[in-house]
């Protein structure tokens, strides 16, 4: 450890006040209130906006420089998306893209 | 409550196994900083926030400033702010327990809220309460198990986090299904490539919910031509 316990326990408390204070805000700002139409209505159309951005966020890491870096990404996720609307089992979807991404980035795209 | 209960593991299982090699990778950087698993189990017990954790690793070593570290963590997980505005309604209903949904508000927990399918005969707020304490509990369990036996995993679990995109994407396509508009996803993703490719992969994501919170505000009249009172997605 490069810094004292006090110091780390310091840190932990800033983190986690942070954290908490972020996800709590909405909750804050409409305190005691009712909430206004249109933020009803954010409330209904975010999340699937929401869930678009995760994807977007969780393969931002991809590179166009060899094909290793985008190629199992893609596949894998390309792979998700068809074994999901043909059967539209989750844990099957889940677990076949994830195999699938795996093998190919262990295996094939080495 | 074992009705709720297996509802709840069933429903968060994916999120356990995307939590396997970030939290195992997770404990195993806290020892080599010279913090054992109790100040992991710490970290991940209180901050819950894994991009953030990773950072404060950072912090650890040293030579930043608490009003640094504030600043820093309030950016990484800027994102979360506009989780709650789905759930400010939903959340009041639960009494004391929306504190802890509030604190336990992760990328993965959303996920889970905005795509919960429970049976009628189980109570909401205990789906919600459950759903969420499950991937705290393996969040905590998985991260102090990798500051412990992280070095001894026999089996090479490169990509399994691909877990964790795969369940993003199952979400979006159920929620695309269920849609009378599909126009929400497009602006999101078209906001998100843009500001990917102006902003990076690290500041992409605020610039982005931020566009996207203004077409959507803007295109209003056209993604919900009358105004349904249904709360929720």
């Amino acid at each position: 450890m490069a810094i004292s316990a006090t110091e780390s326990i310091m840190i932990i408390a800033v983190c986690t006040a942070c954290t908490f204070l972020e996800r709590a805000l909405p909750f804050i700002i409409f305190r005691g209130r009712e909430v206004p139409d249109i933020v009803r209505y954010l409330g209904r159309v975010l999340p699937m906006a929401i869930m678009a951005t995760l994807v977007i966020y969780c393969i931002k890491g991809i590179s166009f420089a060899s094909m290793g870096g985008w190629v199992p990404m893609v596949i894998a996720s390309a792979a998700t998306v068809v074994l999901h609307l043909w059967k539209g089992n989750t844990m099957l979807s889940i677990f076949g893209g994830t195999i699938c991404y795996m093998v190919l980035i262990q295996m094939v795209f080495v | 409550m074992p009705k709720t209960l297996r509802y709840a593991i069933k429903h968060s299982f994916p999120i356990f196994i995307s939590f396997v090699p970030v939290a195992l990778a997770y404990g195993v950087l806290m020892e080599s900083a010279g913090y054992n698993f109790v100040w992991t189990g710490a970290c991940s017990f209180f901050v819950l926030a894994g991009s953030l954790q990773y950072l404060m690793v950072s912090f650890f070593a040293g030579g930043v400033s608490l009003a640094t570290v504030a600043v820093m963590a309030l950016m990484v997980n800027s994102r979360h702010i506009f989780y709650g505005l789905s759930f400010i309604e939903k959340f009041r209903s639960f009494g004391l327990w929306k504190y802890f949904l509030i604190f336990s508000l992760t990328d993965e927990n959303y996920s889970l809220h905005c795509s919960h399918n429970f049976p009628d005969d189980i109570n909401e707020k205990w789906a919600y309460v459950v759903t969420a304490t499950l991937p705290w509990l393996y969040w905590v369990v998985l991260s102090i198990a990798g500051a412990l036996i992280g070095t001894l995993i026999p089996f090479d679990t490169t990509g399994i986090d691909f877990a964790l995109t795969a369940l993003f994407i199952v979400i979006l396509i159920e929620q695309m299904k269920g849609a009378d508009n599909r126009l929400p996803a497009l602006l999101a993703f078209i906001s998100s490539i843009t500001c990917l490719f102006f902003f990076g992969p690290s500041n992409f994501i605020l610039p982005s919910l931020l566009i996207t919170v203004a077409l959507l505000t803007i295109l209003r009249a056209r993604i919900e031509p009358e105004k349904p009172e249904k709360e929720g997605n």
